[in-house]
């Protein structure tokens, strides 16, 4: 398969592939696809309290190459935004930026759904609600926003 | 270290032509250029000469008389007419075939179109370790059972099914035994005598010789197999198998059938080091990593490796410069999900992505070595990467994770 410059320069080396503190007040997480489907991306973000600025990104995708590409870039566009200027970042950017074939729009929408996942898991944590935001439980519900899944990977791995 | 890349490690897919062989085949394209079929004068003479030879030699090599050997266009061909033609000569005596879930498709697909034409067909399921076990064929035989079609090792894993048992095992019930030895013949001793084998299909493109031709080797005594033909239109190979003779190929075939009998000892005991060294090269340094199959029964040149936590494609773009074959256990959209891993019980976990890397008679140590360095290395860069990696690590059960698919 042919892939881009950019896509093989992103999965060569990977901007800001790693870990941030899940349980933080200041990070938030997301975590979108499904290991059958071939991609699992997550995302963190860590927000300054003060300016409300991202002042770190991270990620760890498991997926193809455009996946990991898609999420790489990501991190780097988030650094230094707003939130709301990061959750107006669209998948069309991304497939513009990294010339992803058709057959790949799909990892650019996955890593738009895990920037906006990531911004909601944060304003979730500081009591911040979104209209048809529902409580609690709402991320068991497969399908719904994911930004509760970290934590119930975690929940899960506290009941072993 | 210097290596000429790509590297071709996929020897279960196609190898390429020993010159030898090559060598062997070109007068038979000009000079020699007769019909085999031309009774009357020299070309045709020469020409059925040379594929004497060659069905001489392949008899050799797995221990058959000249006679058996039915020349076909490969080994797809040659368990189509064994299966197709067995069971239609002998529907009379019953509609029952036994064959086994992780055969190939040449197997596969016919079995399945007999089902459809009201034969009925019992599919086993080999253990973890790939293997069919005669006791499995002992207990599926059934009075109306006419045929038994196990491939001797398996194209995916390289495992290598318990033949001998399952031939003594026909024997003693009187059913017809069909092995597709496409990945076995010329790779590790076959001897159909021994094996108690009755129809045994082989291709030439696997043993460093041409594509497009093969052969089926058809019992003649103890019993008589007959076969029902699938072409028909001029009664070429005893009327099983109708159409002018592809001399040049049959040279070719022939005599890579001779290069490996005179090879194969030396050649297997080189291949297993190399695959050896490759296995615990890998798995050595990535905890992750398993071999798929019996570790020792199996090919000496094949080796397929799961890789957890990985996605296939990616994966192979790290690996671009070698060419391996990938089966992915994920359904992700370029691969499709390996049914041979799925029948090991593979398909359960959640991701994993796998590699069937193919040695073969041009594989050198320094090849070897390159490979192993970068399977590790891209399953490095992609494990540090992966977050079901982490996950795991952390003591997440992947499989209870509730995923939002999209």
């Amino acid at each position: 398969m042919a892939y881009s410059d950019k896509v093989i320069d992103h999965y060569e080396r990977p901007r800001n592939v790693g870990t941030l503190d899940k349980n933080a007040p200041d990070v938030g997480t997301g975590v979108v696809g499904a290991p059958e489907c071939g991609d699992v991306m997550r995302l963190q973000i860590k927000v300054d309290e003060k300016t409300g600025k991202i002042i770190d990104a991270k990620f760890k995708t498991f997926g193809c190459g455009s996946a990991i590409a898609s999420s790489s870039l990501a991190t780097e566009w988030l650094k230094g935004k707003s939130l709301e200027e990061a959750e107006a970042i669209k998948n069309t950017q991304i497939v513009q930026e990294l010339s992803l074939p058709p057959v790949k729009i799909h990892c650019s929408v996955l890593a738009e759904d895990a920037i906006k996942a990531a911004i909601h898991d944060y304003e979730h944590k500081r009591g911040i609600h979104h209209d048809g935001d529902e409580e609690h439980d709402d991320h068991k519900r497969a399908g719904s926003t994911l930004a509760g899944q970290a934590q119930l990977a975690q929940e899960l791995a506290r009941n072993k | 270290m210097s290596v000429k890349l790509p590297i071709y490690m996929d020897n279960n897919a196609t190898t390429r032509v020993d010159p030898r062989v090559l060598e062997a085949m070109l007068p038979y394209f000009t000079e020699n250029f007769g019909n085999a079929a031309s009774r009357n004068h020299s070309f045709g003479w020469e020409a059925e000469d040379a594929t004497k030879v060659a069905r001489k030699q392949i008899a050799d090599l797995i221990g058959a008389d000249s006679k058996e050997i039915i020349f076909t266009s490969g080994a797809t061909e040659s368990n189509n007419l064994a299966i197709f033609g067995a069971a239609r000569m002998y529907a009379d005596q019953g509609k029952h075939i036994i064959s086994a879930i992780h055969e190939h498709k040449a197997v596969l697909d016919p079995c399945k179109r007999l089902a459809r034409e009201g034969y009925d067909v019992t599919w086993l399921e080999p253990g973890r370790d790939g293997i069919i076990r005669a006791e499995q064929i002992a207990q599926a035989i059934r009075p109306d059972t006419i045929l038994v079609s196990i491939m001797w090792a398996n194209n995916e894993i390289g495992t290598i099914n318990e033949i001998e048992k399952i031939g003594a095992v026909c024997k003693e019930k009187g059913v017809l035994f069909h092995t597709d030895g496409t990945q076995a013949v010329g790779k590790i001793p076959v001897d159909v005598e021994k094996a108690g084998v009755d129809l045994l299909s082989g291709s030439g493109h696997k043993i460093y010789g041409p594509k497009g031709v093969g052969f089926l080797y058809v019992r003649r005594r103890k019993p008589r197999v007959r076969l029902t033909p699938i072409l028909e239109g001029g009664g070429h190979e005893r009327g099983m198998r109708s159409g002018t003779l592809n001399v040049p190929g049959i040279v070719g075939l022939g005599k890579a059938c001779e290069l490996c009998q005179q090879e194969m000892a030396e050649e297997s005991a080189r291949l297993i080091k190399l695959r050896d060294k490759l296995i615990h090269g890998i798995t050595s340094q990535l905890d992750t990593a398993v071999l798929n199959g019996h570790p020792t029964q199996r090919l000496p040149h094949t080796a397929n490796i799961s890789f957890p936590y990985v996605e296939g494609e990616s994966l192979m773009m790290a690996m671009k410069e070698v060419a391996v074959s990938s089966g992915s256990a994920c359904t992700s959209a370029s691969l499709e999900p390996s049914y041979v891993l799925k029948a090991l019980g593979l398909g359960d976990e959640l991701a994993h992505s796998s590699i069937r890397f193919g040695l073969g008679r041009f594989t050198t140590e320094e090849e070897i070595d390159y490979v192993i360095d970068k399977a590790v290395t891209s399953v490095q860069h992609l494990l540090a990467m992966s977050p079901l990696y982490e996950m795991f690590k952390e003591g997440i059960d992947l499989s209870k994770v509730e995923w939002a698919a999209h």
